[in-house]
């Protein structure tokens, strides 16, 4: 079945509306029969965090990039209109009405419908990201994992 | 119209109407038809362009009341 179509999706970053459109993208191209990729990269990486906390051996400043980063999807900050963190609490009340899908549940969609979830190991030693604080059922790669998914997708996305 | 199966998708969002409704065509075969119902106002588009994108035949659209129902025949 080497005609499948693919999608690609770059996820860079670690906003909530952010990874939010990204898992949507990537949960209709997974309807739409694609292939699809999200390769995390830098602070799209947090996205795969786990919610619980974990105590991995680390640096001095690993131990303060941890601290300052959101422990998965939805503990993330909006890219706009944050609000001291009321931004996220209203928009998540704004979802529920209109029967959205909270991120959390778009991942475990992404997994159940086969999409690749791809985090980059470069990027996870920079911020000091280990492996067993990211989810269990994810792969690791680099750049060149990325460029093969992505060399005959239909859409590559940057987001 | 011989309706196999249908698909209560009312008041869910994007992407789920599409997500469902790929998800519920693969459980029945080719030549039967599919009702899907919505409410979203995207997903008359949505499911539109994804039949046509995976090459199933898009027989009627109803539109009432805000409400759509699609018939699909699976191709």
């Amino acid at each position: 079945m080497s005609e499948r179509k693919k999608t690609n999706i770059i996820l860079f970053s670690g906003d909530y509306d952010k990874v939010m459109a990204a898992y949507i993208i990537a949960n209709g191209a997974a309807a739409y029969d694609h292939d699809v990729t999200i390769f995390h990269t830098f602070w799209g990486l947090n996205t795969l965090r786990k919610d619980e906390k974990l105590q991995p051996k680390k640096s001095f400043m690993e131990k303060m990039f941890a601290k300052m980063m959101p422990r998965g999807a939805e503990n993330m900050p909006l890219s706009k209109m944050q609000f001291l963190g009321m931004g996220p609490k209203m928009i998540k009340k704004v979802m529920k009405k209109h029967n959205a899908m909270p991120v959390s549940d778009l991942v475990d969609l992404a997994k159940e419908q086969d999409i690749k979830l791809l985090a980059c190991t470069m990027t996870m030693d920079l911020l000091g990201l280990k492996k067993e604080e990211l989810m269990d059922d994810i792969e690791y790669g680099g750049v060149a994992a990325y460029i093969a998914d992505g060399e005959d997708g239909a859409i590559n996305l940057f987001i | 119209m011989n309706i196999e199966k249908t698909l209560d998708a009312k008041g869910l969002a994007c992407p789920m109407p599409v997500v469902r409704t790929k998800k519920t065509i693969d459980d029945i075969e080719s030549g039967q038809i599919l009702e899907v119902v919505t409410t979203d106002a995207g997903s008359k588009s949505d499911i539109t362009a994804w039949a046509k994108s995976s090459g199933h035949e898009l027989v009627d659209l109803k539109e009432e009341d805000g409400v759509f129902y699609f018939y699909i025949k699976k191709a």
